[in-house]
C-alpha cells in the first residue's frame, strides 16, 4: 500500500542491523527469551487455574438443606421462606441468605420455587388473592404452579429438587438458577404432558409442572 | 557556570532537567502546530473526558480509603461515608456525578469525532482504541454500580448473571466465573472491586496514554470542509500544509478553550454533587427483602427497556448477537469508510445514523424511567377505584369493583389514570368487549394476560364482569353481541309465526 505515513525516526533506521547469520549473542538472547516463555507458562498455568477456580469447583455447589417441618406449610398455601446458602463465608453478611417459595398444593405435594424470575433473575412476588407470581422488573407473571402466565420469561419458575425426611422438608440447593444453571441438577420431571402445554413447548424448555391449577393458557 | 546568579528554583529545575531531559519532548508536544480551524469549541470533549477520568481516579482513591469491599460491610461503609465522615457524602457525590458526566462527555466526544470524520485515514487506530475506551468506561459505570452494594446492585448482578447464563454451552460456567461462585455474595463483590479498582482503570489509563499519543503523532483532525476528500496518497501532505503554513501552536492557540471547558465541567460536577448529593445506597443488599423494584443506573435504562420489549424467543439471540454486531460495526467503521468525504454536509447516512441512535436512546431511556411494562405491585391496595365509577351501580356491580381490586387486576390495568400500565386502561372496556368476550378474557386470559379461571369463583367472575360492563363513559353505548339480538328476535318471532 502506498500510504504516506511518517517513516520511523531516522536514528532507529541507522541502527537497523544488516541481516546476518546467528551470532553467539543473538543465540543467547533467543535462549533467554525461550527461558522466559517457559517460566511464563509455568506461572500462567496456576494463575489460570486460580482464576477459573469457581468454574472448576462447580460440581460441589448443591447440598440438601432443611427448610422446615412439613407442618409449617399449610395445605393450599404458598409461603415465602429463607434458607442459608450452604456455601457461604463469614463476610457474605445478608447475602448468605436465600429466599424461596414453598407451595403445598395438596397433602404431601410440595413444590419449592426459586425466587428468581426465569427471565432475568429479579425477585418475583406472590399474590395469594390472584394466585399469581409477578416480577417487578420486566413484567413476567407466573401461575401458582410456576408455569409462565405472561410477559417476557421463556419458561416457568425454576424449582428445587426436594424430599421429605423425618417430617422435615429438604431442598437440594446452592446455586443461583439461570437458564443453564438449574436450581437443581436433576433432569426435568417427565410429567404426563397436557395438550395445552404442547402449545407452548417451543418456549418452555423444561416445564416445571406438577399440573395443578391452570397452565399455559396465554395462547389466544 | 552562569547558574550562580539565577534564583534557587531555577537552579533546582535545571538540576532535575539535566537528569530527566523531558523538556524537549514536552515542548514538542505542547508547541506542535495544529490547523487553525481546530481551535474550536467542538474540540474540547476529548480533553474534558481525560479531566473527568483524572477526577474519577482521584475521588475513587479517596473513597477507597474508607470503603469496605465486603458483602457484610460495604453498605454500612457507604452509610458511614454519607452520614458520619465529614464531607464523605460530597466525595461520594463527586464520584457518582463524575461518572455520569464522564459517560455523557465520552459519548458526545464520540459523536463529534464520528460526525467530523476524524476516524478516517490515518486515525483509524485512534478510533478503534477509543471504542475500547468507551467499552471500558461503560464497564466502569456498571462495576461502580455494583460496588454501591445495595438492592439495585444485588439484583442488577442477578440480571447480569441471567444474561451471561444465556450463552450457549458455557453459560453456566460463565455465571460461576462472573459471580466468583454459585451465588451473589462476598466473592462476587470482591471480584467486582478488583475489576473496578485495578483491572479496568489500569487498562483504561494505558489506552488513554496510547490514544493521546496517537493524537499527538497524527495531529488533531482538521475542521472538515465539503469537497476536501481524504486520500491515502495525499492526506498527510495536505494536513502538514494546513498545520504548518496556516497553523497555530497547540499551546496557547487551542488549549485555552480546553482549559475553560474542563474547568466548567469540573464545576458542573461539583455543583450537581453539592445540590443533588450522592447516589444511594438504597436498601440493604438483603436478598430476603423481596419488596424491591430493581432498576439500573441512568445510562443502562435503555437496555432495561429493550429487554422488556423483546419477544421471549428473540431474547437470547438478540442479547448474544446484538452487542457483537454493534462493537464489530464500530471497529469496522474506519475500514469501511476510511477515506472520502469528512464533512457532515456530504454524509447524510452518518448524520441520520447519529440522529436515529440518539432518538432511540432517548425514547428507550424515557420509557425506562417509568417502566410501563411492569405491574404496579401496590396499585391493588393503594389506588382506589374512582368514586364516579361506583355511583349508581348495583350492589353486585360494586362487589365486582371489590373483586377487581382484590384480585390485583389493578396492578396491570388503570382506572382513572391510576394503576399499572402493563395491560390496557379499562375506563371504557365495555365499549370494546361484549359480555361474553369479557368472561372469556377474564377466565382464559390471552394476549399477554394471565388466565384467572382458577383464581376466581363463579360468583366473583359474575360480579367482576358486571362491574366491567358498566365501564362505558360519556353515554357511549356498551358493545353488544349482534348474534344475541338475532337469537332474541328469533325467539320472540317464533311464537307469532
Amino acid at each position: 500500500m502506498d500510504e504516506k505515513i511518517p517513516q520511523p525516526g531516522e536514528p532507529e533506521q541507522d541502527r537497523r542491523p544488516e541481516t546476518e547469520s546467528v551470532t553467539r549473542r543473538s543465540f543467547l538472547m533467543n535462549v533467554g527469551i525461550a527461558l522466559n516463555a517457559a517460566v511464563a507458562l509455568v506461572i500462567a498455568t496456576p494463575v489460570v487455574a486460580y482464576v477459573l477456580g469457581p468454574v472448576l469447583r462447580r460440581k460441589e455447589y448443591l447440598a440438601w438443606i432443611a427448610i422446615g417441618e412439613v407442618s409449617d406449610f399449610p395445605v393450599g398455601e404458598t409461603k415465602l421462606i429463607t434458607f442459608t446458602n450452604p456455601f457461604s463465608d463469614p463476610w457474605d453478611g445478608a447475602t448468605a441468605k436465600v429466599p424461596a417459595y414453598v407451595r403445598h398444593a395438596a397433602p404431601d405435594e410440595f413444590t419449592v420455587f426459586a425466587i428468581n424470575c426465569a427471565h432475568l433473575g429479579c425477585p418475583v412476588r406472590w399474590f395469594s388473592e390472584s394466585q399469581l407470581f409477578m416480577c417487578p422488573c420486566h413484567g413476567g407473571v407466573y401461575y401458582a404452579d410456576g408455569n409462565r402466565a405472561s410477559g417476557p420469561p421463556e419458561r416457568g419458575l425454576f424449582t428445587y429438587e426436594l424430599k421429605v425426611q423425618g417430617g422435615k422438608l429438604l431442598i437440594d440447593a446452592g446455586q443461583m438458577p439461570t437458564l443453564q444453571n438449574r436450581a437443581s441438577k436433576r433432569p426435568c420431571p417427565s410429567n404426563a404432558t397436557q395438550a395445552a402445554q404442547q402449545l407452548v413447548s417451543r418456549i418452555e424448555a423444561c416445564p416445571d409442572t406438577k399440573s395443578h391449577g391452570t397452565s399455559a393458557s396465554t395462547i389466544g | 557556570m552562569p547558574g550562580h546568579k539565577e534564583p534557587w528554583y531555577k537552579r533546582v529545575y535545571d538540576w532535575v532537567e539535566r537528569r530527566v531531559q523531558l523538556e524537549g519532548p514536552v515542548k514538542d508536544a505542547v508547541l506542535h502546530p495544529v490547523p487553525r480551524s481546530t481551535a474550536s469549541w467542538w474540540y474540547v470533549f476529548g480533553s474534558a473526558s481525560l479531566v473527568l477520568l483524572i477526577l474519577q481516579v482521584v475521588t475513587g482513591i479517596l473513597l477507597a480509603l474508607v470503603y469496605q469491599p465486603s458483602a457484610a460491610h460495604a453498605w454500612s461503609s457507604l452509610e458511614l461515608l454519607n452520614h458520619e465522615l465529614p464531607l464523605g457524602w460530597f466525595l461520594r457525590a463527586m464520584h457518582g456525578w463524575g461518572s455520569n458526566f464522564m459517560v455523557a462527555v465520552v459519548l458526545i466526544h464520540m459523536a463529534q469525532v464520528f460526525l467530523f470524520g476524524a476516524y478516517k485515514f490515518p486515525r483509524e487506530l485512534t478510533w478503534i482504541v477509543g471504542v475500547f475506551m468507551l467499552l471500558m468506561t461503560l464497564g466502569m459505570a456498571f462495576t461502580g454500580q455494583v460496588l454501591r452494594f445495595d438492592q439495585d446492585a444485588y439484583w442488577g448482578l442477578g440480571i447480569g448473571a441471567s444474561i451471561v447464563g444465556r450463552v450457549p454451552w458455557i453459560g453456566g460456567q460463565l455465571v460461576h466465573l462472573m459471580l466468583g461462585g454459585p451465588m451473589i455474595n462476598g466473592a462476587t463483590l470482591t471480584r467486582f472491586f478488583a475489576l473496578h479498582v485495578f483491572v479496568i482503570p489500569g487498562a483504561l489509563l494505558a489506552f488513554t496514554g496510547l490514544h493521546v499519543w496517537m493524537v499527538l503523532k497524527l495531529g488533531i483532525n482538521e475542521w472538515p470542509t465539503p469537497g476536501r476528500i481524504v486520500r491515502r496518497e495525499t492526506y498527510i501532505e495536505e494536513y502538514n500544509k494546513l498545520a504548518h503554513t496556516d497553523g497555530i501552536p497547540f499551546v496557547p492557540g487551542a488549549v485555552w478553550k480546553d482549559l475553560v471547558f474542563s474547568a466548567a465541567i469540573l464545576f458542573a460536577v461539583a455543583c450537581c454533587a453539592a445540590v443533588f448529593g450522592p447516589y444511594g445506597p438504597k436498601g440493604v443488599p438483603d436478598p430476603t427483602i423481596i419488596n424491591t423494584v430493581p432498576k439500573p443506573d441512568f445510562f443502562f435504562l435503555w437496555i432495561y427497556t429493550v429487554l422488556s420489549f423483546l419477544p421471549p424467543e428473540m431474547e437470547t439471540p438478540f442479547i448474544l448477537i446484538a452487542p457483537v454486531v454493534a462493537v464489530s460495526a464500530l471497529i469496522g467503521l474506519p475500514f469501511v469508510a476510511g477515506i472520502g468525504e469528512k464533512s457532515w454536509w456530504r454524509r447524510p447516512v452518518a448524520v441520520f445514523a447519529v440522529m436515529f441512535i440518539a432518538v432511540c436512546w432517548g425514547v428507550f431511556t424515557n420509557l425506562g424511567t417509568y417502566t410501563p411494562w411492569s405491574p404496579k405491585m401496590d396499585a391493588w391496595s393503594g389506588a382506589a377505584v374512582p368514586v364516579e365509577l361506583l355511583q349508581g351501580r348495583t350492589p353486585l356491580e360494586r362487589q365486582g369493583a371489590n373483586v377487581f381490586q382484590e384480585k390485583q387486576c389493578r396492578n396491570c390495568h388503570q382506572l382513572g389514570g391510576l394503576g399499572g400500565e402493563r395491560g390496557p386502561a379499562l375506563d371504557a372496556v365495555a365499549t370494546r368487549l361484549t359480555e361474553d368476550q369479557l368472561y372469556r378474557q377474564v377466565l382464559l386470559g390471552g394476549g399477554n394476560m394471565p388466565a384467572y379461571g382458577s383464581a376466581l369463583s363463579p360468583a366473583e367472575t359474575t360480579a367482576l364482569v358486571r362491574f366491567l360492563e358498566t365501564l362505558h363513559p360519556n353515554y357511549q353505548p356498551a358493545s353488544q353481541d349482534a348474534s344475541r339480538r338475532v337469537v332474541a328476535q328469533g325467539a320472540t318471532q317464533t311464537p307469532v309465526r
